[in-house]
């Protein structure tokens, strides 16, 4: 058995040094698109005409994105004509209230976030992003981050999938149980607006339609850093982006 | 019930379509009328009487030999159209279809001859509220009982064109007094409720009664659909680009099969013929998905077992896979990428030459860590002989994928029905007879290491040309695609009307079959193996809710 010691040893540190330093591997994140200047507003007309989910939004002859809403159904990267720039970062955690009306989780929790997740119907991908970040290539662990099996020790609710129906009590539940203070993550676009699920019978739209929602972490899914850089900005170590638009206007 | 023999690794025989044919006509020749099928069936029986539908599909199943595929249920202005799946092996899709007036409330089970359609039905029951005459437990399915009223179904039609259905207000009750059913009554025993809230959430929702009169769990069933978001009537309504993205999103870790499932029967629908370097374009894709899933299922595995480093060498395999997927083709889920027609963009060969060194790579890493799996005891003793399905409940309950061709099942899409191109390709696909855990672990590498080969085939003759085929009118009609995703046989039906609008959309998923067996696997255990039971069958639950 002592050669699985050797082979660990051998395999050497693995983990990125975010945050200390911006983490460049090539495919840690899908990127996002951004807001991009057309020739003419026609165009930026066409651009957002392409999004199925109108997270583009046309203003003159710019295109501007609402990543919030963003599916990740790459239309706006390849395939269609007026195509929208992309950018490559991970860093897009944006305050659900709107910009500077978040209140991080005081010191005491800087180094020891016990974090709490919730599957609300998610469809994997979000929740496998989560499990990712105890791997050892992000080893949150390190950052004084862990994942807890007990609402009565969690500080941070993080809420992936749309809310099913079938989840509703169990997620309500588990958020009375955990004690306060406390902080709210709406993961993916499922969690923030229903994504393609929408507002369905089955389906409430999102996490913010049943509770108090305080982080929104964009993407379908957000890769583990998005997700990392979020539970920074929960204890105030990093800072929620600014949001294009008000959650208000998603419903 | 034919006896397995002794070998339970049985050579691939094909079933001939006459052989069926036959085989139903001389036993139910008045009642049944034959026709070829179309768009992706190729076979399909017609009932002129309900009652002859239970000894037809359990001589399908049993006598022929058929596997059973899924039920789909259609509701229609003036009937009910229920149409049964089985598979020939080798030639196709056979569809058994009944057709009874909207008025009739009440069809004929056939769960009692073909245990695997159990669950269908009680969905079938649940949504669309038709009875299943002879079936020993309908309701609190996919509806809760704690949560819905009986009489609720959601899935139907509403009476007038106005009504939506997910505006609807229910007349939900909570009912706080609710238990579960227990079925093991002795003095001293108990139940331990797991879920839905577990692991810390990092599992996914759904709940588990352990029945234990002590050490030994007596049984466990799974109690699903806390994820139900009921994709298919979402679906209804709706736009077939609208209905991919739904496809796509359903169950992610499995996306690109689903997605391709979806496209090729909007491909039967419309005609559309694939261009050739999209057809191997998709190969590649599917595989690498699958070799993805695999390195997660495999790292599932050995964190169930509490080996630390192995699951820690493992999740590097995987997250490397996610990264050169996400470099390769934009998405780390393969999302955005399929389209009826084809595919939705264009490699070129630096981008193979990157992808193949790094499925390389995870290859290389794959085998060393078996290796020295192999010869760690402690870690072997954990897997063997825990979960065993033996072949011939395999064969009751119709597992598929990775854990049926753990228990002997040689049950593989890609070989028996191929589609999209995959009768071109040469592959192994892998079977143990054990049936065990260790089985089931064995057969997840061997499968990813025939992935890596698949692959590399496919980059060999990758061609150039056009990767998508335009559709440009919709034939109404409905058609089915299929795709073995990483978990096992997916199938997708759709019904589109003459402005390409979807009428009713069906997906039958992989894990929905093997949680309904997966009670075989939790019979009489010790707890601690309950974790491990549950990687090794590496199912998803929200593929299985939708």
């Amino acid at each position: 058995m002592s050669f699985w010691f050797w082979h660990g040893l051998k395999k050497g540190v693995r983990s990125t040094h975010y945050p200390r330093k911006f983490e460049s591997a090539a495919g840690v994140s899908p990127g996002r698109p951004v807001a991009t200047e057309f020739d003419s507003a026609t165009e930026a007309v066409l651009a957002a005409a392409n999004c199925p989910v109108d997270a583009i939004v046309a203003r003159g002859s710019a295109a501007e994105v609402k990543l919030e809403r963003c599916i990740y159904c790459q239309h706006c990267h390849y395939g269609n004509p007026h195509l929208l720039e992309w950018n490559s970062d991970y860093e897009w955690t944006m305050a659900a209230l709107g910009p500077g009306k978040y209140q991080p989780l005081p010191g005491a929790y800087h180094r020891s976030l016990h974090v709490m997740v919730v599957d609300a119907g998610d469809c994997g991908a979000c929740l496998h992003e989560v499990k990712q970040l105890n791997n050892p290539l992000y080893n949150m662990h390190r950052l004084g981050i862990f994942l807890t099996a007990t609402p009565r020790f969690a500080d941070v609710l993080l809420v992936v999938g749309p809310v099913s129906e079938n989840m509703r009590v169990p997620l309500l539940k588990t958020y009375e149980a955990m004690p306060t203070p406390k902080r709210i993550l709406a993961v993916g676009a499922c969690a923030i607006n229903g994504g393609v699920f929408g507002r369905a019978f089955m389906s409430a739209g999102g996490a913010a339609s049943v509770l108090p929602v305080d982080l929104l972490v964009p993407g379908d899914p957000p890769p583990p850093l998005a997700i990392l850089h979020a539970l920074l900005a929960v204890t105030g170590r990093k800072n929620p982006v600014a949001q294009m638009a008000s959650l208000e206007g998603n419903s | 019930m034919p006896a397995m023999g002794a070998s339970p690794l049985m050579p691939f025989q094909r079933i001939e379509l006459d052989g069926v044919a036959a085989a139903v006509q001389e036993q139910f020749g008045s009642g049944i009328s034959l026709e070829r099928g179309s768009r992706g069936v190729v076979l399909a029986i017609h009932l002129k009487e309900p009652n002859v539908l239970a000894d037809l599909s359990k001589a399908l199943f049993w006598d022929v030999g058929c596997s059973f595929g899924g039920l789909i249920v259609e509701e229609h202005a003036d009937r009910w159209r229920l149409c049964y799946l089985f598979l020939a092996r080798g030639s196709g899709w056979v569809e058994v279809v009944l057709e009874v007036p909207a008025t009739v409330q009440a069809v004929p089970s056939i769960s009692a001859g073909v245990h695997a359609a159990d669950w269908f039905e009680r969905e079938a029951e649940d949504l669309f509220g038709l009875r299943f005459e002879g079936h020993p437990r309908l309701g609190d399915f996919i509806l809760h009982d704690q949560i819905w009223p009986e009489g609720v179904a959601p899935h139907r039609k509403p009476q007038r064109k106005s009504v939506n259905v997910h505006q609807m207000q229910f007349r939900r009750r909570p009912n706080p007094d609710w238990r579960p059913l227990l079925v093991v009554q002795d003095p001293g025993s108990f139940a331990m409720p797991v879920g839905p809230v577990y692991e810390g959430g990092i599992g996914e929702s759904l709940h588990f009664m352990l029945e234990t009169v002590g050490e030994d769990v007596l049984r466990a069933v799974p109690r699903l659909f806390y994820k139900f978001r009921a994709v298919e009537k979402i679906a209804e309504g709706q736009g077939v680009s609208d209905v991919l993205l739904l496809a796509e999103r359903f169950a992610a870790t499995s996306s690109f099969a689903h997605s391709l499932a979806f496209s090729l029967a909007v491909e039967r629908i419309c005609s559309l013929e694939v261009p050739k370097r999209a057809t191997n374009l998709r190969v590649l894709l599917a595989e690498l998905e699958r070799l993805r899933h695999h390195a997660g299922a495999i790292t599932g595995i050995c964190e169930s077992t509490a080996l630390a480093v192995a699951a820690s060498q493992a999740a590097i395999i995987e997250e490397e896979l996610l990264r050169a997927s996400c470099k390769f083709a934009g998405h780390r889920y393969l999302f955005g990428l399929n389209t009826p027609g084809g595919l939705r963009r264009d490699f070129v060969s630096r981008d193979f030459e990157t992808l193949i060194g790094a499925v390389d790579r995870a290859i290389e890493d794959l085998r060393e860590l078996e290796d020295r799996l192999h010869f760690t005891s402690s870690f072997l003793d954990r897997l063997e002989d825990v979960g065993v399905v033996d072949p011939s409940k395999a064969r009751d309950l119709n597992l598929v994928g990775p854990v049926g061709r753990a228990s002997g099942r040689g049950h593989d899409l890609r070989r028996e029905c191929p589609y999209g191109g995959y009768d071109s390709y040469t592959f192994e696909t892998p079977r143990e007879a054990e049936g065990d855990g260790y089985a089931r672990l064995r057969v997840l590498f061997q499968e990813a290491y025939a992935s890596a080969g698949l692959i590399h085939q496919s980059i060999e003759r990758m061609e150039p040309g056009p990767v998508v085929a335009l559709c440009e009118s919709f034939i109404p009609g409905a058609a089915l695609g299929w795709a073995e995703a990483p978990i096992g046989a997916a199938l997708h039906w759709i019904r589109l009307d003459e402005s390409g609008i979807v009428e009713r959309y069906r997906a039958i998923t992989p894990s929905f079959n093997n949680w309904l067996g997966f009670h075989a696997a939790v019979e009489d255990f010790a707890f601690q193996d309950f974790p491990i039971i549950l990687a090794t069958f590496g199912l998803s639950a929200t593929e299985c809710d939708r």
